[in-house]
């Protein structure tokens, strides 16, 4: 009998393992369909780009959602081994400032192009928190084509955000600096001559070249992010700000004095007609302009030496506060363009403004006094409510097509979803762990896609397997097409992400680009065929024009080189057949490899320094002789009379 | 025969254990086609790390109620953040100061809104010592409020009347120990 209950129980038991493993699957209901809506099956397309800021790598990088997969890393602001950029003599100009040639810098934000509030697939921009500038992406060949620095700014973090039709750019200082005359001032002068800037660079809206059109002169402050207006609100541009204390240490404490800080509402439209009615002060400035022409495969720096400056104190109303509790930090326009949430990073509200109850508060004069001589509107006169205690630490906040809101609160580490109209929280997720920003696809836009929420991190600690003290950074995934937020897949990101975009691939997929036709390359030093391969001479430069087609470089054996020459090798690949680059490099290089796509040339300079033989070879697998493709050059003393020869194959006989 | 009688009940004990494991809230460890149902930041196992404020304040003998507040608002795996955080933290002692039914009342699920009023309003977003404190300044608290610091003979005074009775550096902030619990202004 006793065995019997012995036995009896145990039996029990194995039912009740194995009925809770059945509840505790069905216990996390919702998300046991994670991985079939994750999953993207082999040899079939992820649904959207997701376009990734990069953080301290400098770079963008770009997966495919759902899946997560990363699937590109565009450089732009930071040199990048892996295909030379930064390191080739095309590419070094990319990266030219007022403060020299710079090999690095913080990248965190990027905005796509928009036509009339929506997405349009043709450039991403984004931004230099460093070193200020703004890059421009090209859609169709992924490259950074163009860079602009920006003048009487130090830390462009509220950019690159668009207005609507992508007419500007904008670049808002992080840090105001002395833009007076004399700039060795004492710090502790911040309140007397400290100010900051909020620059609108013009896009061209064919050639998407930019240009600074104007800078509207700001009293000294930290200006945070920015979101340009929509339909209704579409002249109008909102910028959040912190530190209106004016404090110039210890931030952590004496930039929270105030009860309120502001969100700063630009009429650009109206700016623009100062602008053009020459109303602003025209002031020197030295500022780099690096544009990459894709004709000669070569970026060059033009030297830009003027701004156009707007004081909205002196010319008036174009510029409005509102205030705002707490260093607001998100600043986001809702998809109808008529409210804009933002974010007190140190608030337990979010608050969310009324753009009609602005208007109608600048006509009827509702000010509640002015700061450093701006009109400061009523706060309850422009809000058009606060959600309550939605989280803590609300940071940036995105839309779906229904309505609703999502806003990633850091302290609380959880997306909260609320409705814009009603104001109620309607949902909330954890994420793991502190999530700073996170992308609806178009969800910035007057047409999001919805669908996905994506929880950009800023700590990781347990999520992937362990390596070491730095880990990566932790992005998750939530499907948002029901009621209710669900957490469908963890993906690791590189860099440290800061905003994103999403966008259908449909958009973008078959524009891109294959091949560069090699008829189209104007090039000074290209090869169009072996027949034009050849090694010339000019002083110490030594301008190696070389060809590489499956499976040798031409040509592959040089002499006649000698000690204190500097060697050119201008590398054109002569393929024109999608995904066949060939790489190339010599041994001592002190720089990196140069990889050429078909139909380009690409440089690499290499001082030889030791007499000897010195093999060169592609340094990308390329066909099934490629351990075949490489080569040697002779460097000889100085002063040596060895004569300048190259061949591949049979070597021309000695003059 | 025997033994097998022996046996089921520990097989049937096993494949509960193994059957917990594997829905244990850390399931990190293994690869699962759906995610583990996991607990927030303070879920995470470190042995190693200087101890956050949570931790600092679990370990306190002194500090019983007010971890019991902090689990019952549900604020766990916030005071596990980056933060950094100040985090007055009231002694039990200067709970007890408090009428019991008040204490017991803030305690119940229904109030938990109002429990975490309280709570945030003992906690600041970023480090402040308490050497770097002012005389009249105002320190705007996690729940918008603002609680006022009064130095004295360099003694720092809290709302006009709690003391700061001891400072512990934390890996995400610091606690300075209080003695009184303080209460947010209705308005």
């Amino acid at each position: 009998m006793k065995k019997l209950v012995l036995f009896s129980i145990g039996l029990l038991f194995i039912f009740v393992a194995l009925w809770q493993c059945k509840t505790k699957s069905a216990a996390s209901a919702g998300s046991e369909d994670a991985a079939q809506k994750a999953y993207v099956a082999p040899g079939t397309y992820d649904e959207f780009y997701n376009f990734v800021s990069g953080g301290f790598n400098g770079q963008i990088s770009v997966y495919g959602l759902p899946s997560g997969r990363l699937i590109k890393i565009i450089p732009a602001f930071s040199v990048f081994p892996e295909n030379g950029y930064g390191f080739s003599e095309e590419t070094k100009a990319m990266l030219n400032t007022s403060h020299g040639w710079l090999p690095w810098d913080d990248q965190h934000h990027i905005s796509l192009s928009m036509t009339n509030g929506e997405q349009d697939g043709r450039w991403m921009f984004g931004n230099a928190n460093n070193t200020p500038r703004i890059a421009r992406v090209d859609l169709t060949t992924f490259r950074t084509m163009e860079i602009l620095e920006i003048p009487n700014s130090a830390g462009n973090h509220s950019s690159p955000f668009l207005t609507q039709n992508t007419e500007y750019v904008v670049a808002g200082t992080r840090f105001s600096i002395p833009l007076g005359e004399k700039q060795d001032v004492s710090i502790e002068s911040y309140k007397d001559n400290f100010n900051g800037t909020l620059s609108f660079v013009s896009v061209n809206p064919e050639s998407g070249r930019l240009k600074l059109a104007f800078q509207v002169l700001m009293p000294g402050m930290d200006f945070d992010l920015a979101r340009g207006g929509k339909g209704p609100s579409a002249d109008w541009f909102f910028f959040s700000c912190y530190n209106s204390e004016r404090a110039n240490s210890l931030l952590e404490v004496n930039a929270s004095q105030n009860d309120k800080d502001f969100i700063i509402a630009v009429n650009w439209k109206k700016a623009e007609e100062y602008a053009r009615a020459g109303k602003g002060v025209k002031r020197k400035a030295r500022y780099a302009h690096n544009i990459y022409d894709e004709k000669t495969h070569t970026a060059t720096t033009t030297w830009e030496d003027e701004t156009l400056v707007l004081d909205p104190a002196e010319l008036k109303d174009f510029v409005y506060l509102m205030p705002c509790p707490k260093s607001p930090h998100g600043c986001d326009v809702d998809p109808t363009g008529k409210f804009i949430a933002a974010s007190g990073k140190l608030a337990a509200v979010i608050p969310v403004f009324s753009f009609d109850k602005m208007l109608k508060a600048i006509a009827d004069r509702n000010y509640d006094g002015d700061y450093q001589g701006l009109p400061v509107l009523k706060y309850d006169a422009v809000l058009h409510g606060e959600v309550q205690k939605p989280g803590l630490g609300p940071l940036h906040t995105e839309f779906d097509a229904n309505g609703n809101a999502y806003t990633s609160m850091f302290v609380s580490s959880e997306i909260v979803k609320w409705n814009v109209q009603s104001l109620q929280v309607l949902d909330r997720v954890p994420t793991y762990y502190s999530i700073g920003h996170l992308c609806v696809p178009g969800g910035d836009t007057r047409k999001p896609w919805g669908k996905y929420v994506i929880a950009y991190n800023k700590i990781t600690k347990d999520r992937f397997l362990p390596t070491g003290p730095e880990l990566t950074q932790s992005a998750q995934l939530y499907d948002i097409s029901g009621d209710k937020m669900k957490l469908i897949l963890d993906f690791p990101t590189i860099g440290e992400p800061h905003y994103a975009n999403a966008i259908p691939a449909d958009q973008i997929k078959s524009k891109s680009v294959k091949i560069y036709k090699l008829e189209e390359n104007n090039h000074p030093y290209v090869a169009k065929g072996e027949g034009q391969a050849k090694v010339v001479r000019a002083g110490n430069k030594i301008h190696v024009y070389m060809t590489a087609i499956r499976s040798h470089l031409t040509p592959d054996n040089i002499e006649g080189v000698r000690m204190g020459d500097e060697v050119y090798f201008h590398v054109t690949n002569l393929e024109q057949d999608w995904d066949v680059p060939h790489g190339f490099t010599i041994k001592g290089s002190t720089n990196a490899e140069i990889l050429v796509m078909p139909g380009e040339t690409q440089t690499l300079v290499w001082k030889p320094d030791q007499v000897g033989v010195i093999p060169f070879y592609c340094s990308d697998f390329c066909s099934a002789l490629h351990q075949e493709m490489q080569g040697y050059i002779r460097i000889s003393p100085a002063g040596s009379n060895v004569p300048l020869r190259f061949w591949s194959g049979d070597a021309p006989q000695v003059q | 025969m025997k033994h097998l009688f022996q046996i089921i009940p520990i097989a049937g004990l096993l494949v509960l254990i193994c059957a917990c494991n594997q829905a244990a809230p850390s399931g990190a460890d293994s690869a699962a086609a759906t995610p583990a149902a996991t607990v927030g930041q303070s879920g995470v196992k470190d042995d190693v790390s200087q101890q956050n404020v949570l931790q600092i304040a679990m370990g306190s003998k002194d500090h019983t109620t007010l971890v019991a507040a902090v689990k019952a608002a549900g604020l766990v795996d916030v005071l596990v953040n980056a933060g950094p955080f100040t985090v007055f933290a009231p002694t039990d002692a200067a709970f007890a100061k408090l009428p019991k039914e008040t204490l017991d009342n803030l305690m119940k699920p229904e109030n938990k809104a109002a429990l975490s009023n309280i709570l945030e309003y003992h906690v600041y977003v970023g480090v402040i010592k308490k050497e770097q404190m002012r005389d009249g300044q105002k320190l705007n608290q996690v729940n918008l409020k603002n609680v006022v610091v009064a130095v004295k003979d360099g003694d720092v005074l809290l709302n006009g009347s709690a003391h700061i009775v001891a400072s512990v550096p934390a890996s995400n902030g610091i606690i300075h120990v209080v003695d009184e619990v303080l209460l947010p202004p209705e308005k």
